[in-house]
């Protein structure tokens, strides 16, 4: 077959030029992390990486994680049956609103909650009255992750739903199931490699955001510094290396999103190939 | 321009799409290419355009348009003109760039003036009669019109050749009635050498001056429409052609049985298949003694210049159709249940695919 | 069907409206609607012309300009390579194809803390690009080239995954009609092609620019952060904050938040404009 640009020499020169420029604009970086991370051997990254503050900003970092992608998957599935079961006026609304945290810059996204919750603002005067700090603490770590996250399992699910339309719903309904039973054994089994990539991209995100959690986090060491406002400050106290050692485990997280994501394309496009 | 085809083969991968084929087509001819999905009709046509790259290996094919030596032609070079089997219209451009587009990408020096364009872009659209639709996008007009508008862009740039890929096949059926006949008007008219592909038989046989019937990747006969009705060289072309009776049995002294049903025949001892075309299937009341094939009414459809009946019986395998004349079917009072028996005016034979067929005449 | 009657649950074969309903729109006012009343809140202490003063300060104006025009910058770079990686993506095969496939995703994957010290550790004068750069007059880290390089650097992916499934989804027979015509290469790409991939690649585009003009993390390292020279927006409102200026920082954000708003919707309503002349209606 013959197709526009399959002349051998158009064909080598793009590919060419693509290869070597993803290699200098994303490959680079990558490996630079890593030789970063461990240019002053594994004993010193080890001991980067173990030491208490860098331990307790995972443990934050992760705790946030775990529990923002419940919150974004009960969002997520529920929003995402609304509008593609249902049809009803404000659905198109809907549907433009989730965008919102992607349009809005991270710091504004903290700025919002810190003006709404914090000692000033008329709701967090009101939880100040009564000795319940949100800001400068996890929850309001956790609140505007959720912020920042919670369109990426509607997203993935959304256009799913709309493909796979409902009939397969309407006969488990004209069979006699009810509600849950319907979506446990029907609407489940359909979307959930959907689901499970949506859950990937919202942990990568949960784990790496920066501009919305440092507006609220106060970064207190060993008490509100997630994993990559650690690295900031240690890069900014020139202790590069133990950035960078952060930074190699943020890094790995994001490989290991990568490989998930392309395993999920595979299967995805090997089932298609097979129908 | 006449098409000469020299031992052109074709493999994907190591799939044979194609066993190397000789083809003449001459000069004005409408040709089809007719055959079942995967019988290598339009990887032939796509050879001939110059879309795919016929084997080079064990030794290359020729394609010679008059005597141009094309086979190593790139496809934009070889003055075709092709029809898409779903148009590909360009959707970003109008009716009138769409007929144009050929023109106004050729190379500066054979380019016309855009006057000359404009001229014999309307030409075209009158000749398709859709001057009024000039400026519709692609995606407002209807699948009729879309495939007149590829025609008139593939004539624009008055191709020595007019290769038609299915050419009406997502069409419905009154629609492609009426593009056949236009297409063929047209053909008489402006008499350039065409090509097209189709599975419908009947597409085939009503266009085409000559028919190459294909399957399996070979050309199984290439003869003039009733020709190859009523001379098929072989089994398959005689059953791609139009719908088909069995009769199977066994032959022992000139009489074929089929459970209780028999026919004197005059052949040798063995198993035999007998085909029938539905024309040629006779009904009556009575058997008689040299035939007797009873048979049950099962289906009747009155549409159309003949009555088309569907037959059961316990000796047949799969139902018959037989055709009857409206004035026969009211004289035998026909009904569903009703039992009649069958009489062959004719039947064919293809024993052996190396012989030529046989055909016999039954009183 | 009568609005009412859409509206009544009994109507509806399948079940959970109302609870869908009730954690999407519980969810959606207290998590994304209800924070940005608080701007608002903030925003009305202000005076009109407080309120201009603020967004009209000559270093916040140098801060627009700043990122706007990086935020162009690499908008435009971004059109360029990433239509070139999604062209090759699709429409040819080589080694480590499935591999580059993968990488393109690598920006949104990254935190982009990690990228922004990683970027400023390479451009640095002493880092691995930037020791090769430096001598040959392009200094990258500290200026707004470098800002501008963070920024395409985050937001590649926009431009890739929205102009791949267009392209992917044009029909071998698009290229076959253009070039039975006579139309060369470059021809038929210019005009066959490019006109399908237009609304693809200027959303994308479109999205980059939009993500560029409100990232923070992956900038600040390698912008230099000079007064009037390398400041970004989004850095001058964690500036006005950590000086407890809540209302400037207010002030501020509602303008990135209006810009960025408008031209999400601005997006959508021309892609779908676009959309619908392509594929039918009548008129």
């Amino acid at each position: 077959m013959r197709r526009i640009g399959d002349a051998p020499a158009v064909k080598r020169l793009l590919i060419g030029a693509a290869l070597v420029l993803s290699a200098l604009f994303l490959l680079l970086p990558l490996v630079a992390i890593f030789a970063q991370a461990f240019s002053q051997g594994m004993a010193v990254f080890w001991s980067n990486v173990s030491n208490y503050f860098t331990l307790h900003a995972i443990g934050l970092t992760l705790g946030v994680a775990l529990l923002t992608i419940p919150i974004c998957l009960v969002f997520g599935v529920a929003l995402a049956w609304l509008v593609t079961r249902f049809s009803f006026p404000g659905r198109r609304i809907l549907q433009t609103l989730i965008d919102i945290p992607f349009a809005v810059s991270p710091v504004v996204a903290g700025l919002i909650y810190l003006l709404l919750y914090g000692r000033n603002g008329w709701i967090g005067s009101w939880l100040d009255g009564h000795d319940i700090q949100l800001m400068f603490a996890w929850p309001g770590i956790l609140m505007v992750t959720v912020f920042v996250t919670c369109p990426f399992v509607a997203r993935e699910l959304i256009p799913l739903m709309q493909a796979q339309g409902s009939r397969e719903e309407e006969a488990a309904a004209t069979l006699g199931a009810k509600g849950w039973i319907t979506f446990w054994r029907v609407t489940l089994p359909n979307i959930r490699w959907a689901l499970l990539y949506g859950i990937i991209l919202t942990n990568a995100r949960a784990v790496g955001e920066f501009g919305a959690v440092s507006v609220v986090s106060g970064a207190i060491r060993g008490q509100t510094n997630t994993l990559p406002l650690h690295l900031e400050q240690l890069y900014q106290d020139y202790n590069a290396v133990g950035a960078f050692a952060c930074a190699a485990l943020l890094a790995l997280i994001a490989l290991l999103t990568l490989a998930a994501k392309a395993s999920l394309e595979w299967r995805a496009s090997r089932r298609e190939a097979l129908l | 321009m006449s098409i000469r085809l020299q031992n052109i083969a074709k493999h994907f991968g190591k799939t044979l799409a194609l066993e190397p084929v000789n083809l003449d087509i001459h000069e004005g001819e409408l040709v089809g290419l007719l055959g079942p999905s995967g019988s290598g009709k339009t990887t032939l046509l796509r050879i001939i355009a110059g879309l795919e790259n016929a084997d080079r290996s064990p030794e290359p094919g020729k394609i010679l348009f008059g005597d141009r030596d094309v086979s190593n032609v790139h496809v934009r070079d070889r003055r075709i003109g092709f029809v898409f089997q779903h148009y590909a219209l360009f959707r970003h451009m109008s009716v009138y760039d769409n007929v144009a587009f050929g023109l106004t990408v050729m190379p500066k020096k054979e380019r016309p003036s855009s006057g000359e364009i404009r001229a014999r872009v309307f030409r075209l659209l009158e000749m398709v009669q859709l001057e009024h639709l000039a400026k519709r996008y692609p995606a407002q007009l209807s699948g009729g019109q879309q495939q007149r508008v590829s025609l008139a862009r593939a004539l624009a740039v008055k191709p020595d050749v007019l290769l038609l890929d299915e050419p009406f096949g997502a069409l419905d059926a009154k629609v492609r009635q009426d593009l056949r006949r236009w297409l063929r008007r047209l053909h008489s008219e402006l008499n350039f050498t065409s090509v097209f592909v189709t599975h419908d038989q009947e597409e085939a046989l009503e266009l085409s001056d000559r028919v190459v019937v294909m399957s399996n990747g070979r050309i199984e006969q290439i003869d003039a429409p009733d020709t190859l009705y009523h001379s098929p060289k072989n089994r398959f072309v005689f059953e791609f052609l139009g719908d088909v009776n069995h009769l199977e049995g066994n032959v022992n002294n000139g009489v074929l049985t089929c459970g209780d049903a028999y026919l004197h025949v005059d052949l040798p001892n063995g198993a035999e298949e007998l085909l029938l075309r539905p024309h040629e299937v006779r009904l009556a009341e009575q058997p008689s003694d040299t035939c007797h094939l009873p048979v049950v009414v099962t289906a009747i459809s009155p549409v159309g210049a003949e009555v088309r009946v569907e037959l059961e019986a316990n000796w047949l395998a799969k139902p018959w159709l037989a055709t009857v004349r409206h004035a026969d079917f009211e004289r035998l009072e026909m009904r569903r249940g009703q039992h009649l028996y069958a009489y062959p005016r004719q039947w064919h034979r293809f024993k052996d695919e190396a012989l030529a067929a046989e055909q016999t005449r039954v009183a | 069907m009568s609005l009412a009657l859409r509206l009544t649950g009994n109507t509806r074969v399948l079940p959970g409206f109302g609870l869908s309903m009730g954690i999407s729109v519980l969810f959606i006012s207290l998590v994304l609607l209800l924070p940005i009343t608080g701007l608002f809140g903030q925003l009305s202490n202000l005076s009109l012309a407080q309120y201009w003063a603020i967004i009209t300060e000559g270093r916040i104006v140098a801060s627009y300009t700043v990122t706007i025009g990086a935020a162009a910058v690499a908008a435009l770079i971004n059109a360029v390579f990433g239509l070139l990686l999604a062209w090759v993506l699709v429409r040819y095969e080589f080694p480590g194809k499935r591999l580059l496939d993968a990488l393109m995703d690598l920006p949104f994957a990254l935190p982009t803390a990690v990228a922004g010290i990683t970027l400023a550790t390479l451009y640095a004068g002493s880092g691995w690009m930037g020791r090769l750069l430096e001598p040959l007059g392009f200094q990258v880290a500290y200026t707004w080239v470098g800002i501008a390089l963070a920024m395409a650097f985050t937001s590649i992916p926009f431009v890739v995954r929205t102009v791949q499934p267009v392209l992917e989804d044009l029909p071998a027979e698009v290229d076959e009609a253009a070039m039975s015509l006579g139309a060369t290469d470059g021809v038929a790409f210019r005009r066959v092609i490019m006109p399908h991939l237009w609304p693809a690649l200027v959303t994308g585009t479109g999205l980059a620019f939009v993500r560029s003009l409100g990232e923070f993390g992956a900038i600040i390292f390698i912008a230099g952060n000079m007064p009037y020279e390398t400041e970004i927006t989004a850095l001058m409102i964690f500036v006005k904050l950590q000086e407890y200026d809540y209302a400037g920082a207010s002030a501020i954000a509602s303008v990135v938040l209006f810009v960025s708003l408008a031209l999400l919707l601005a997006i959508n309503v021309w892609q779908g404009r676009f959309v619908r002349r392509l594929h039918g209606g009548k008129g």
